[in-house]
């Protein structure tokens, strides 16, 4: 299945891939539109590009932290012909999208030959270039709920090389907050596992309704959620002290 | 491999080509159009060069499958100056110093056409944004930027 082209070029020229058939999904009627629902959720048609979210007053005005977190994605290049689809189907743990959709809790709408189905979307990673999709099935669109008025959410991508360049580490989160606390967290970290790596132990040691002040020492955790390797955008001990960090940060914005 | 008949008009000019599906459009543009002013650099999306215009959004040739072409409109270096006329921006790009080898000039002049097409006053920022993702060895890019705002002010 072939959705925006970008990685799959790359994967067929690295030898990666070697498929006998290719279906395009580009020529499907609508399948690129972003519709808004009545309680303020989105519906992201799979072959949306990054550059139609990130331009999309719908997502401007439902959940603009969505849109920021397209918009870091690589180059513009990439981002005007990359689909958000793609981007979640192709599972690179380093890729921005699908950390930003776990932290929202999104719903991936699956087509399978008798029936649609919606999966969330934590449900439909694996590990690294691999889901939970069966030969034959592709994804529809992604549909995110709407805020309530005390949702904030965040992402953050630490690329200390260059600005297009994949994460290091990087932090998506969510949470309800009410007078500088904050309740019912949600933090997924990209590029230190095999798939969007969710922060279990950071959220349970926030629990509900804490100060900012607790912050430290539940970022602190996170080292043990996560599994980076060494590579060239640093070693996997720097990694987890990145993350821990980033972390951090992540929550004092959400309450600033 | 399948083949397929894609139809698409490259600056002005009406095209029909017969590409295998595993071609990408910067080898139908420079091997089947000879339009060989699209340059091919990392070969993986990053360094620009081979910038074109598909229906005005800027996108990497090389990562684009030619049968993707298909119904489109695109431009080239080649289809920027009309009639042996230069376009402003690439009069400024001589007269300000936009390039030195010339290598990474054609994706260079491309995304700055699209963004003047977007934001005809561009401030910094917006050059930045958008120019970052072309790369450049040889000016320190500053050329580039003042090439792009007196372009824009012409």
């Amino acid at each position: 299945m072939l959705a925006g082209g970008t990685a799959f070029t790359l994967l067929l020229r690295q030898g990666l891939i070697r498929p006998t058939t290719v279906v395009s999904l580009r020529r499907i009627s609508g399948a690129n539109r972003i519709l808004a629902d009545s309680h303020g959720g989105l519906w992201i048609g799979a072959m949306a590009t990054h550059s139609t979210v990130v331009r999309s007053p719908e997502v401007r005005r439902n959940w603009p932290e969505f849109a920021d977190a397209a918009a870091t994605v690589a180059t513009l290049r990439i981002r005007n012909q990359a689909t958000i689809g793609g981007s979640v189907a192709h599972a690179d743990p380093a890729s921005d999208v699908p950390v930003m959709l776990a932290a929202l809790d999104a719903q991936v709408i699956v087509r399978k030959p008798n029936a649609a189905p919606r999966v969330p979307i934590d449900q439909l990673f694996i590990d690294t270039f691999t889901t939970s999709l069966a030969p034959g099935e592709f994804i529809e669109s992604i549909q995110i709920a709407g805020r309530g008025p005390n949702t904030r959410a965040v992402y953050l991508k630490y690329t200390p090389r260059s600005v297009d360049d994949y994460a290091t580490v990087s932090v998506a989160a969510r949470a309800e907050v009410e007078e500088g606390r904050l309740r019912a967290p949600r933090i997924f970290l990209g590029a230190v596992g095999g798939r969007p790596m969710r922060a279990m132990s950071v959220e349970a040691a926030l629990g509900d309704g804490t100060e900012a002040r607790a912050f430290a020492d539940a970022a602190a955790l996170v080292r043990s959620d996560i599994d980076p390797i060494d590579d060239v955008r640093g070693s996997a001990e720097y990694k987890r002290e990145m993350a821990r960090v980033f972390v951090e940060r992540a929550l004092r914005t959400l309450v600033a | 491999m399948s083949e397929h008949i894609i139809r698409f008009t490259v600056n002005g000019v009406r095209r029909e080509q017969h590409v295998a599906a595993q071609r990408r459009l910067i080898d139908v543009l420079r091997d089947d159009c000879g339009l060989t002013g699209t340059k091919e650099g990392c070969s993986v999306g990053i360094c620009g060069a081979c910038s074109v215009l598909i229906d005005g959004e800027v996108i990497s040739s090389c990562l684009l499958p030619a049968t993707y072409a298909d119904g489109t409109t695109i431009t080239t270096i080649e289809g920027l100056a009309r009639g042996g006329e230069l376009t402003p921006l690439q009069d400024a790009f001589i007269t300000e110093g936009g390039f030195q080898c010339g290598i990474c000039t054609p994706g260079q002049l491309i995304t700055a056409t699209a963004l003047l097409a977007a934001h005809p006053r561009p401030t910094d920022t917006q050059i930045d944004e958008w120019m970052t993702s072309n790369l450049c060895r040889c000016t320190g890019y500053h050329g580039i930027r003042r090439a792009i705002h007196k372009a824009a002010v012409t």
